[in-house]
């Protein structure tokens, strides 16, 4: 390839100079005509340099060089100059960098040394947190009974084994119901000191997959594992190609998952080497190669698996971005993920038998102090961030403000989450605002001034500024999803139902987390999580 | 909020008069910004960014060409008579001249282009869309200072009807629907728009010792000068000079090559645009400061501009090589002197709803119009300017080369597994 390349600089070079002399034809020598001639000479110079360069490289490479390092090359090479830098903690033949994404910094981050104590008493299992799921599911356990934590809650009515055990031990109070009858909330009082269902312990070396299996279904582990594509609790039916781990989260104010993992670096291990029995392929985890950023002794550390390093702006620490740079999902195959503090839990059950759900939950958003709580699943929000709320007209978000899920005041805290932001509601009107905001605001667009402070933090509202639209803008999708897929034209082919293409364009590979960039910076304000969710749900119809 | 207390008080009834609400919401919604907050679903925040903002800042960009287009009229008018030749000589006067024939066209292209958007957004149930901001300002820079503005009129109706909502409105046109407005009259009034004498205003040909024609509009100019003390208009003394064609150095250099457009004018006239042609398109380094204001932010797509940069050298070179009339031999960087290419190149090749949309796709829809609207200007003998053509020809194989593209990766896909 570099060959074929630089005989084209040398061609570019003889057209100039054909057209030096064409100029020269001219009557009056003009600037035009020095320039040029500046030009030609440079271009020349420059393709007989970069063809030895280039045969240089040739070389070292025919010598068997080791190329990783120094590619012997006099130029730094076009792409390494636009690469996102990476720590030198990275080994760098396994590292991924990515060059597209988008990191929003907004005010409210949680600093990891500062905890907030846990006060919250009712904890609650949402069946709608868990997708794949018969719409109403058996609920096991009625309201005034007494549940230890690991005890069924509930159970798919499709699929009877994956039980849903309670996060912690208590008196049921209540089961809420919504439209159609359908379960909302199994609400749960907890008890001042939190007992466990007692399980046997499997030995990982010498237990069969499938009393594996068992067990995880039995003691609700496995309502913590989630299948590619689709984003499902997956069935216990198929074995998976592969299990992905991201031990690092890049969205905005996200916690810090080095700080999650300490204290708890022997299950996650454990975990790591259960999972790792349950898959015919790897465990890979992808670590935190970015600059300023280091990665966990236990994620770097952690033995019987493949890891890599990704480097880059958000959405680098998406698993499934990680995925797609390490062993993408073709049409059949069948993947699971998990989140770091899922790996944990399943890792607590494999080393002590108990279903116990504690983990460190992040408060962030400008409207709440800040800080880590440690709590266990499904906490009662208006407990747990009660009295750390700085404002009565707000916001709260299960999750991250890109793909998190407003949850009431009074609500319960979604199962898949480690983070809750709070914001300040938008709905005020601005004067001109779409033109001359009064207040900065994320974008990354440069006809914001703030465009050129990278660092600065915003402090954001949730208006939409502006209204939906159809598609007009084209390639800025491109710019914030490192993946090598047309973001717009899949949305095109799920709206317009063309399953071969939605397939061929690879909707397989997406779960909405890995498009909420695009959708945060769509100036037509099209709802492409939703979109895409729509696509994945026919898709999964016709499987 | 007192202002938003009067938007609600003089709301009118959605239902009763669905047009006048439509108007009303986009009058709204363009003086204040909506208070909807992000849905249930989605992201909970949203970009600065939104069609209205990205449009207005397209409209910003040309606002140097705006200026200088509206006296450059003047200053035709007057070089015609032989009078002010200077630049800035009877500034005022040039100005004035300008404004009354660039307000006209600049209304009438407004009040028909949003009116039939209004109606339609109506019809539909939506809102005002904001695409027409930049078709509406594209189209009176495209124009010959003197259309008649009932030709004009048509064109719009007919662009915005037939060639933007019969697809569905902004965002779902196949071709740019500035250029379709100048098509249509190219083809359908094809007298206005083409031929030596139409480039220059104020004048019933360009035969010498026409008088200029002037209307109310410049009395009225005439007396406030009067108060002034300034020269007025003289429609008697203003008469186009013995010798003079109008005609633009296309036109010259169709016939002689570089040699005889630079007869008539130099080569830094026509840099700097003190020529006879469309409204906006002549100043070169005006339209180029507005291409890199889009380029920096980022809202026009630079793949396109330089890939039809390359194309249209490419272009040149090969007719250089050729070389078969005298508008070959023009070398190829002096046909980036004359004609509208780089009008075409910032504000028409990249329109995103009617470009190709995948940055591989834009390559070679940059470099196939630059390539094809050389040729079209070198050797077609009818069109005396080839982008526009070029343009609409390539925004119909715009979807194919995406096709293309999009199959790559399709397969690229396949392959893998």
């Amino acid at each position: 390839m570099k060959p074929l390349h630089s005989s084209f600089k040398i061609t570019v070079a003889l057209l100039f100079s054909s057209q030096l002399s064409f100029a020269a034809a001219d009557s009056s020598p003009n600037y035009l005509l020095y320039s040029l001639i500046g030009v030609g000479t440079i271009a020349l110079i420059y393709a007989i340099i970069s063809l030895a360069d280039n045969m240089m490289q040739i070389e070292a490479k025919n010598q068997g060089a080791d190329t990783s390092e120094n590619d012997y090359s006099i130029f730094p090479s076009f792409s390494s100059l636009f690469k996102p830098k990476a720590g030198d903690h990275v080994d760098p033949k396994r590292l991924v960098s990515l060059k597209q994404g988008h990191d929003i910094k907004l005010v409210g981050g949680a600093n990891a040394e500062h905890t907030i104590a846990n006060t919250a008493k009712h904890y609650a299992i949402k069946p709608t947190n868990f997708r794949g799921m018969a719409p109403i599911p058996k609920i096991s356990a009625a309201a005034g009974d007494h549940v230890n934590a690991g005890d069924a809650l509930m159970f798919d009515k499709s699929n009877p084994d994956v039980i849903y055990a309670a996060p912690v031990s208590g008196e049921v109070i209540e089961i809420k119901r919504g439209a159609k009858r359908a379960i909302t909330e199994v609400i749960i009082k907890a008890d001042k000191d939190v007992t466990f269902k007692e399980n046997s312990v499997p030995n990982l070396e010498s237990t069969s997959r499938e009393d594996l299996v068992k067990f995880l279904l039995e003691t609700g582990g496995w309502a913590h594992l989630n299948q590619r594509p689709f984003d499902v609790i997956p069935s216990q039916e198929v074995t998976p190609k592969n299990i992905f781990v991201s031990t690092f989260a890049t969205g905005p104010n996200a916690p810090d998952l080095n700080a999650i993992v300490s204290g708890n670096e022997a299950v996650f291990q454990k975990g790591l080497d259960a999972l790792s029995k349950l898959t015919d392929g790897q465990v890979y985890l992808g670590l935190d190669g970015r600059k300023g950023h280091t990665s966990h002794a236990a994620y770097s550390g952690a033995t019987g698996v493949v890891s890599n390093y990704f480097a880059g702006k958000h959405p680098s620490g998406n698993v499934g971005i990680q995925i797609h740079h390490t062993a993408p999902i073709n049409t059949g195959d069948v993947v699971w993920t998990l989140r770091v503090q899922d790996v944990i839990i399943i890792g607590r059950l494999f080393m002590t038998g108990a279903y116990d759900t504690r983990t460190k939950v992040a408060l962030t958003g400008a409207e709440v102090n800040n800080g880590y709580v440690e709590t266990y699943l499904g906490a009662s929000v208006a407990e747990l961030i009660g009295p750390n709320l700085k404002n009565e007209h707000v916001r709260v978000i299960s999750g991250d403000v890109l793909s998190g899920e407003p949850i009431p005041q009074d609500g319960y805290l979604n199962q898949k989450t480690s983070q809750i932001t709070v914001l300040a509601e938008g709905d005020n009107h601005e004067l001109f605002g779409w033109l001359l905001p009064l207040k900065p605001r994320p974008s990354v667009s440069p006809t914001f001034p703030t465009y050129i402070m990278s660092n600065h933090e915003f402090e954001v509202d949730t208006n939409t500024h502006g209204e939906k639209r159809a598609f007009v803008v084209t390639g800025a999708y491109e710019k914030v999803l490192p993946m090598d897929i047309y973001p717009q034209h899949l949305m095109k082919a799920i709206l317009a139902n063309d399953f071969e293409n939605m397939e061929g364009l690879g909707i397989l590979e997406l779960s909405e987390e890995d498009l909420a960039l695009c959708e945060f910076i769509c100036p037509s304000k099209s709802p492409i999580q939703s979109i895409l969710r729509d696509g994945l749900d026919t898709m999964r119809d016709q499987m | 909020m007192g202002l938003v207390d009067f938007f609600k008080k003089i709301e009118p009834d959605k239902k009763k008069s669905p047009v006048l609400h439509t108007f009303y919401d986009a009058v709204y919604t363009f003086a204040l910004a909506p208070d909807s907050t992000t849905g249930p679903k989605g992201t909970q925040i949203k970009d600065g960014m939104d069609l209205k903002r990205l449009m207005v800042h397209v409209v910003i960009a040309m606002q140097l060409c705006y200026l200088f287009g509206t006296y450059n009229i003047g200053h035709q008018h007057f070089t015609a008579a032989g009078q002010y030749l200077g630049f800035i000589e009877g500034f005022h006067l040039k100005l004035a001249h300008g404004l009354i024939l660039m307000l006209p066209i600049f209304i009438v292209t407004h009040i028909v282009g949003l009116g039939i958007e209004i109606i339609f957004a109506a019809k539909k149930g939506h809102a005002v869309e904001e695409g027409f901001l930049v078709s509406g300002a594209l189209i009176p820079l495209i124009m010959p200072p003197d259309i008649p503005l009932w030709i004009l009129a048509v064109a719009v109706a007919f662009a915005v009807i037939l060639g933007k909502e019969a697809f569905g409105g902004t965002g779902m046109n196949i071709w740019n629907v500035a250029l379709l407005a100048r098509v249509f009259i190219f083809f359908a009034y094809p007298t206005t728009i083409s031929g030596d004498t139409v480039w220059v205003s104020g004048f019933d040909g360009l035969a010498a010792e026409t008088t200029a024609s002037y209307g109310w509009a410049h009395d009225m100019f005439n007396t406030i000068f009067g108060w002034l003390g300034l020269d007025g208009f003289n429609a008697a003394n203003t008469m186009v000079v013995d010798g003079y064609t109008g005609a633009t150095p296309l036109a010259l250099a169709y016939q002689g090559g570089w040699e005889g457009a630079t007869a008539v004018y130099s080569p830094s006239q026509m840099f700097w645009g003190t020529i006879p042609g469309s409204i906006g398109e002549t100043s070169k380094p005006l339209i180029l400061i507005g291409a890199l204001f889009l380029i920096i932010t980022k809202i026009a797509s630079w793949r396109i501009m330089l890939s039809m940069l390359i194309g249209g050298v490419v272009g040149a070179m090969v007719l250089n090589g050729w070389g078969a009339t005298p508008f070959m031999e023009v070398p190829w960087y002096y046909q980036f002197w004359m004609g509208s290419f780089f009008f075409a190149m910032a504000f028409m090749a990249t329109d995103p709803v009617t470009a190709a949309s995948t940055n591989t796709g834009k390559w070679w829809y940059g470099f196939l119009i630059g390539f094809i609207g050389m040729i079209i200007r070198v050797i077609n003998p009818a069109y005396p300017e080839g982008w526009m053509l070029a343009i609409l020809f390539m925004n119909t194989f715009a979807p194919l080369i995406d096709h293309y593209v999009l199959q790559s990766n399709i397969s690229k896909r396949l392959k893998r597994a």
